[in-house]
């Protein structure tokens, strides 16, 4: 497929339906999207302590991330360089050495080639430095951990640009401790990875979809999840990236810590005060631990959503694998951390009251999708943006516009006609 | 005047394998037929219904489950599942379901049992296996035997799953 073919494909309020079911398309994008920009692996938390791993995948590529004992975190494919076999395959744990199981070759954390057994049998020439682990470009920005397959790429704080205010923001959801991962909820869908991808910053569907969400919270929480009522609104950050802002009194989970105390909330404040704990930091602690207001996305594959990051891994063109990772904070109070977990198990996963309804959701989306390859993906939604919410200059509209969708296209186009 | 009851009385009226069993039997069935109205007071009032993302933990409560609910969560779920408003369950996959392999662990004043329990489900053309050992711990009141306790633990709880409209 030419650029020109494929740049006919998104206009600027509309993208063609064989975006998400043609195979070839994948295939492009999985080399000029996953191999060509930061692809997030991992949250540092992941990996707190030197000599610790975990693998993860770069669009299909499958890579572990490690730290070193340095405490120097690398990004290595998990492939032998001998013939081929994978070299690690737990999903998360400590090493100071990964031996290939097939013949031997030894690596270490920093993706150096130690030992090969038997070396006497290859030609003297045969220099260990040539055979390490392929070691991608890896960058983090406040514990979040992004590699990349492209050497040149731009630091990843220039690709962050304006979304660096916001993953700042979202981390004030430690509650005054660092933010650690607590668990994962892994889940697939038969359907295209962008159709995840946009419903990152779709509140359109959440009154809809989330009906049985929202009918199981008392009347307090009931309104607090009125996202469309609520005067928010959707900014494009550039390089695809956009936040939703849903509940605009929580986007600084550090002010308005004198607001009455919410419903829900009031057995783990009193639990927390019994533990001894001051007033202010139970204030604090309290009013983050159900998490932001807003979903920052950032292209291609994380979400910093409300409470929880939701990383995509493409699979095939008509199947994504969704992982959504709990998070706590890292030496907080146990109380608040179950509450989290609590929270989180109460919308998310397989079997959450929310998820289920989302995955069955884009599965109609991709079964709808195989009539009409011509019919046009629309995007056009959205009126203006509150008065004085977004940055001046960047591109904004109201909190249910498709203006991060639009954001995340033009980037697509961007980089698949390149 | 309150009869406080001797625990070792209460014992002597701990569930046969039998009885538990074919409560187990009658449970399952209920579940494949989404009769959750009957299925929620089979449970003691501090009942624990869990499905852990991790295997070999017994403490579930500081780890992430895809379910961990007490009475009102449970009562919260099966409104939501015969609600008719959330896609994923109306119509939920259509399930057919074994419980097998009993083997009785313990008997503490109720019985505890370990089973494996196969469920196919099948929804748009596709059909799903989904095998789990699963825990159940049975004790006798007053009106019958309730669950007081179910684990059920997917053999790939640790990987991937679906969305599951229905219950486990
Ligand atoms: S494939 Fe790894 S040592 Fe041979
Ligand atoms: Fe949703």
């Amino acid at each position: 497929m030419s650029n020109a073919d494929l740049a006919e494909m998104v206009r600027p309020d509309r993208a063609l339906t064989p975006l998400y079911t043609d195979a070839d398309i994948f295939t492009e994008e999985m080399e000029r999207i996953f191999k060509n920009t930061w692809v997030w692996v991992a949250h540092s938390s992941d990996i707190a302590s030197p000599n610790s791993f975990k693998t993860s995948h770069v669009g299909l590529e499958q890579v572990i991330v490690t730290r070193d004992k340095e405490g120097k975190i690398h990004t290595l494919l998990n492939r032998c360089r001998h013939r081929a076999a994978s070299v690690c395959e737990k999903r998360q744990g400590k090493a100071s050495v990964f031996v290939c199981p097939y013949h031997g070759w030894s690596y270490e954390p920093n993706g150096r080639l130690r030992k090969v057994p038997h070396k006497a049998g290859y030609p003297a020439e045969f220099d260990s430095v040539e055979y390490g682990l392929v070691s991608l470009r890896t960058e983090e920005y406040n514990g979040l951990i992004f590699a990349t397959f492209k050497q040149d790429i731009e630091p990843l704080v220039d690709y962050l640009g304006p979304a660096r205010k916001w993953i700042d923001l979202f981390m004030k959801q430690g509650g005054g401790y660092p933010v650690k991962a607590l668990g994962e909820h892994r889940f697939r869908f038969p359907g295209n990875w962008k159709i995840q991808l946009e419903n990152t910053t779709d509140a359109y569907h959440f009154p809809i979809v989330h009906k049985t969400f929202l009918d199981s919270l008392d009347a307090e929480s009931e309104n607090v999840f009125d996202v469309l009522g609520q005067g928010g609104w959707v900014e494009d950050l550039g390089n695809g990236h956009s936040v939703m802002v849903m509940i605009p009194d929580l986007i600084d989970l550090e002010e308005n810590l004198d607001a009455p105390i919410p419903q829900r909330f009031m057995d783990l404040a009193k639990e927390l005060a019994e533990e001894g704990y001051p007033d202010d930091q139970v204030r604090k602690i309290v009013r983050a631990v159900g998490g932001a207001g807003f979903n920052l996305n950032l292209f291609p594959n994380v979400a910093c959503s409300m409470a929880f990051f939701r990383v995509l891994r493409p699979i095939k063109v008509d199947e994504t694998e969704i992982t959504h990772v709990a998070i706590g904070m890292d030496g907080g109070p146990a109380a608040a951390n179950r509450m989290r977990l609590r929270l989180h198990e109460h919308f998310q996963g397989p079997m959450g009251f929310g998820t289920p309804d989302d995955a069955e959701g884009w599965e109609r989306v991709q079964r709808g999708a195989r009539s009409g390859q011509d019919l046009w993906i629309m995007l056009n939604r959205g009126v203006d943006a509150p008065e004085g919410c977004a940055e001046p200059g960047h591109n904004a509209g109201d909190v249910s516009a498709e203006t991060g969708m639009r954001a995340a296209y033009q980037m697509w186009k961007r980089m698949m006609t390149a | 005047m309150t009869i406080m009851m001797d625990p070792d009385i209460a014992s002597i009226d701990v569930p046969t394998l039998a009885e538990a069993t074919a409560f187990i039997w009658a449970e399952a069935d209920m579940l494949d037929r989404l009769d959750y109205k009957q299925w929620l007071p089979l449970w003691t009032e501090n009942g624990r219904y869990i499905i852990p993302t991790e295997r070999g933990i017994d403490d579930y409560d500081d780890r992430l489950n895809i379910v961990n609910d007490n009475a009102e969560m449970r009562a919260a779920r099966v409104k939501r599942l015969l609600s008719g408003f959330s896609m994923s369950s109306a119509p939920p996959a259509r399930t057919v379901r074994t419980v097998s392999r009993f083997v009785q662990l313990a008997d503490d004043g109720g019985l505890t049992l370990r089973a494996a329990q196969i469920v196919a489900e099948y929804k748009y053309e596709r059909m799903r296996i989904l095998a789990a050992d699963v825990v159940y711990r049975i004790v006798r009141e007053d009106d019958g035997l309730k669950i007081d306790r179910k684990v059920v633990t997917l053999v790939n709880c640790d990987d991937y799953q679906h969305g599951i409209g229905y219950l486990l």
